[in-house]
């Protein structure tokens, strides 16, 4: 089983991205995965996934906590930084697995995730947001909305699809979430009066968006404010808090990241369930020989719309998850490089794999997003960094011996330095590892696993070869 | 023709006639208001000359750009999302080269070669036009040129060729990753600072007696090297041996292959032509829009894409035409839609036409 091969080096996930690793190494690693491999090739395929996932976790976790101490956090700010990134990971993870239902199973290369994101989340502006700018319905109504939303565009967006080549479908997209974008920031949606109600984007400004992370917050407090009145669960959660040092607001915020991966754990069920409906089966029929599919009588081109419309939904819910929490929210938060950031996660995490998607999500924001800011900050503590203003400074003080400069302006834009490393994740990744850390593309598409009983006996390669039935 | 027929020919209309019959008939309405608009005056016949022209001087640049996009389309074989950064590549070592020239020696280096990331010095003082300094802006044009061929070569060599055989869809996905490393490693070398670089854009009078009218000098620049770029890829493409073993390796790889062509060395070439013009494309828009960004090229991809797609894929002069078209576009749709939505139009058409005419207004030709 793959996700059993990926138990033996995930640890060493974000490492082997960009190293390829010597043949030494690989070997000794390759003897262990055999091994750990054989002994989860008994286990069921939700306990191997749920374990490569919480390793994962863990793995990212330990490293943050490294990083906080050597930020010099105290447990209050720690905790409060592994809320944060949990909570972006599983935002990510909710994204990746919507678009792995895409190019994973579908093998719809979509690029305008942005586009349908940015869609759902501005309908939920309009139907739940507040004066002058929604209707002010309820936020589950407008949650509903903004999903539905999202999936009439892909509706729209899918039908081009079935008659293009997966590039140009690519362009396509692409094409949509700009336009969408172009839209929102536009004076054709800023103001309009519709039912009595005076309702609008209000043009290239930021507008408040109703999240549902306040309703989540008044959980635990009555009027949503980390200073109000506690509730009764917000009392006992503040109180177990206190036993670690824990402020209100970083309970709070656990509250809400724990919520999102509610989601996440929904989306995988129903996306594990799916992969093994005869749907899904027609789906993986479809990725890897669409003619053939379509002599069998499968209506291909159904099938390859439901499944952009389901997945297109997802990311509109993931998006009002995600970008609503800010509270306001501008059409330009949904630039492309939102986009790029969610294949990146899916190809570290390989595509056609669903525990995969939700490995890519963590290990993409630990090590590729997050990872760096952290660092900066440690770095910029424990070392007298000067500013320095221009590049140039900073390689005349290096030709004349002094390293600093040079360093204090590469901490000063660690930010451009780690986008850099997501391209040059994606090319390594690409040339080295082109599915991933858990990616493959063989895998059993039927309802029973027919190489369970090889695999039983621990015959490691052929199982690789032949695929477990993990996803 | 009689009853029978008609009722043939209409029971057998597929989606996308009756969509593209809609769509035909918008376009007559919008001819017509652009008539009734004219003639009762609210929109005066200099503002459309002025957006025609305006949107033809972008088109040019979306054409030159787009030859290069196209040729890497056709016998790479795969959509080359860094091309736009290659535009902006272009556009940083031109100005770098043009700053040096004109103020070596009266201001500080690291000012010149980074393009004055602290707005300092003021491009009129330094002679950032054609006329003050003209040696300055035609050495940065070349140099704009030779380094970005270098890299893109750089990026061939380490990216691209060890992908050769590689799906379309992974040599997309690796693009994107080159992409992002040029991008930010411009952002990194001359920061994020968006900055005014040519000096603001001399003009000269022209009177024919019957015809008078004044123009930008920068703009003509534009255009006389965009035109002139563009006829010389057209000659080099019809009467060498190299261009018609491109148009060869376009058509039919393996047969190519087999006739004896050497591939590689047509790759390399389609390469240093492609990013020839992207570099020197990325270099004239600057010229022309006056300020310069490390996102510029990477904004422009999408209409370089949709002018490219608008011609058909792989045909040269179907990209130069589509590149005019979608420059117009972009332009004229002023006179409809709101000021933010014009390049939102011009997207739409892109994805119509992909839509409804995959290969393009000049289509079928997958040859240069």
């Amino acid at each position: 089983m793959s996700d059993a091969d990926a138990g033996g080096d995930d640890g060493s996930a974000g490492q082997r991205a960009d190293g390829g690793g010597l043949a030494g190494p690989r070997a000794t690693l390759a003897k262990r995965a055999d091994c750990v491999r054989s002994r989860m090739g008994e286990m069921a395929r939700w306990k191997a996934d749920a374990i490569v996932i919480l390793s994962t976790l863990a793995l990212v976790y330990v490293l943050f906590l490294v990083l906080s101490w050597g930020q010099g956090l105290d447990a209050n700010g720690t905790a409060n930084t592994l809320a944060r990134l949990t909570f972006l990971a599983a935002a990510y993870a909710l994204l990746v697995l919507a678009l792995n239902l895409h190019w994973g199973y579908a093998g719809l290369f979509n690029i305008g995730v942005a586009g349908f994101m940015s869609v759902a989340v501005f309908t939920l502006a309009i139907v739940s947001g507040g004066e002058g700018v929604g209707f002010g319905l309820p936020i589950w109504a407008g949650m509903i909305a903004g999903m539905l939303a999202a999936a009439a565009l892909g509706a729209i967006a899918a039908l081009p699809a079935l008659r293009l080549r997966a590039d140009y479908f690519a362009i396509v997209t692409l094409g949509i979430a700009e336009i969408v974008r172009y839209l929102m920031k536009s004076q054709w949606v800023a103001s309009h009066n519709l039912f009595g109600q005076r309702v609008g984007l209000q043009g290239s400004a930021p507008v408040q968006v109703p999240s549902a992370q306040e309703y989540v917050y008044k959980l635990f407090t009555v009027d949503g404010s980390p200073r109000a009145d506690p509730t009764y669960i917000g009392t006992q959660f503040f109180v177990i808090g206190e036993w670690f040092g824990l402020e209100r607001p970083t309970v709070m915020a656990w509250g809400y990241a724990l919520f999102v991966i509610l989601f996440v754990v929904f989306a995988y069920l129903l996306l594990s369930r799916i992969a093994y409906s005869p749907f899904g089966r027609i789906l993986k029929a479809i990725r890897e020989d669409e003619g053939a599919a379509q002599a069998l009588g499968k209506p291909t081109s159904r099938i390859k719309i439901y499944s952009f419309v389901l997945g297109c939904a997802l990311m509109g819910l993931a998006g009002m998850l995600w970008q609503a929490s800010r509270f306001t929210v501008g059409a330009d938060a949904f630039m492309p490089i939102l986009t790029f950031y969610v294949f990146v996660a899916l190809i570290v995490g390989g595509s056609g794999s669903n525990a995969g998607s939700i490995v890519g999500g963590i290990a993409f924001v630990g090590l590729l997003l997050q990872g760096p800011r952290m660092l900066q900050a440690v770095i910029s503590k424990h070392t007298d960094v000067p500013d320095t203003n221009t590049i140039y400074e900073g390689v005349t003080a290096f030709a004349s011996g002094e390293v600093m400069p040079f360093v204090g302006y590469a901490i000063g834009n660690i930010e451009l330095l780690q986008r850099m490393f997501v391209g040059v994740v994606l090319i390594v990744l690409m040339l080295r590892r082109p599915d991933g850390i858990l990616g493959h593309r063989k895998e059993i598409a039927a309802a029973t696993d027919l190489s369970r009983p090889t695999e039983g006996r621990g015959s490691g390669s052929a199982a690789a070869s032949g695929g477990g039935g993990d996803e | 023709m009689d009853a029978s027929d008609v009722r043939r020919t209409l029971s057998r209309l597929r989606v996308e006639q009756v969509l593209g019959a809609i769509l035909g008939l918008l376009l007559v309405f919008l001819v017509v208001d652009l008539f009734r608009q004219l003639l009762t005056g609210t929109l005066e016949l200099s503002a459309l000359r002025r957006y025609v022209w305006q949107g033809i001087v972008v088109g040019l640049i979306y054409g030159l750009a787009g030859i290069g996009l196209s040729m890497t389309y056709s016998i790479l074989r795969f959509a080359n999302f860094s091309h736009g950064d290659l535009l902006t590549t272009g556009a940083f070592s031109g100005w770098a080269t043009a700053y040096v020239i004109a103020g070596f020696g009266a201001y500080g280096l690291g000012d010149l070669l980074l393009v004055r990331p602290n707005n300092n010095p003021p491009p009129g003082e330094i002679g950032m036009s054609i006329t003050q300094v003209p040696v300055a802006i035609v050495g940065g044009l070349v140099l704009a040129a030779v380094v970005t061929v270098l890299i893109a070569l750089a990026a061939d060599r380490l990216v691209y060729r060890r992908l050769r055989n590689e799906s379309a869809i992974a040599l997309l996905i690796a693009s994107v990753g080159v992409a992002f490393v040029l991008r930010y490693l411009i952002a990194f070398v001359f920061t994020t600072s968006n900055r005014s670089v040519p000096a603001s854009p001399p003009t000269e009078r022209i009177d024919l007696g019957f015809f008078s009218t004044t123009v930008d000098l920068h703009e003509m620049t534009l255009v006389v090297s965009a035109v002139v770029l563009m006829i010389a890829v057209h000659l080099m493409l019809q009467y060498t041996k190299l261009g018609k073993s491109m148009r060869a390796m376009a058509d039919n790889r393996d047969l190519a292959k087999i006739t004896g062509i050497p591939t590689e060395r047509v790759v390399l070439a389609t390469w240093v032509i492609g990013a020839a013009l992207a570099g020197v494309a990325g270099y004239l828009i600057v010229l022309n829009t006056g300020t310069i960004t490390y996102t510029r090229g990477w904004t422009l991809l999408l209409p370089i894409f949709a002018g490219v797609i608008l011609g058909g894929i792989g045909s040269i002069y179907g990209s130069i035409l589509g590149g005019l078209i979608i420059g117009i576009v972009d332009q004229v749709a002023i006179v409809w839609v709101p000021n933010r939505l014009t390049t939102a139009a011009a997207f739409l058409l892109m994805i119509l036409i992909l839509i409804f005419r995959p290969q393009g207004l000049l289509g079928g030709v997958e040859t240069a």
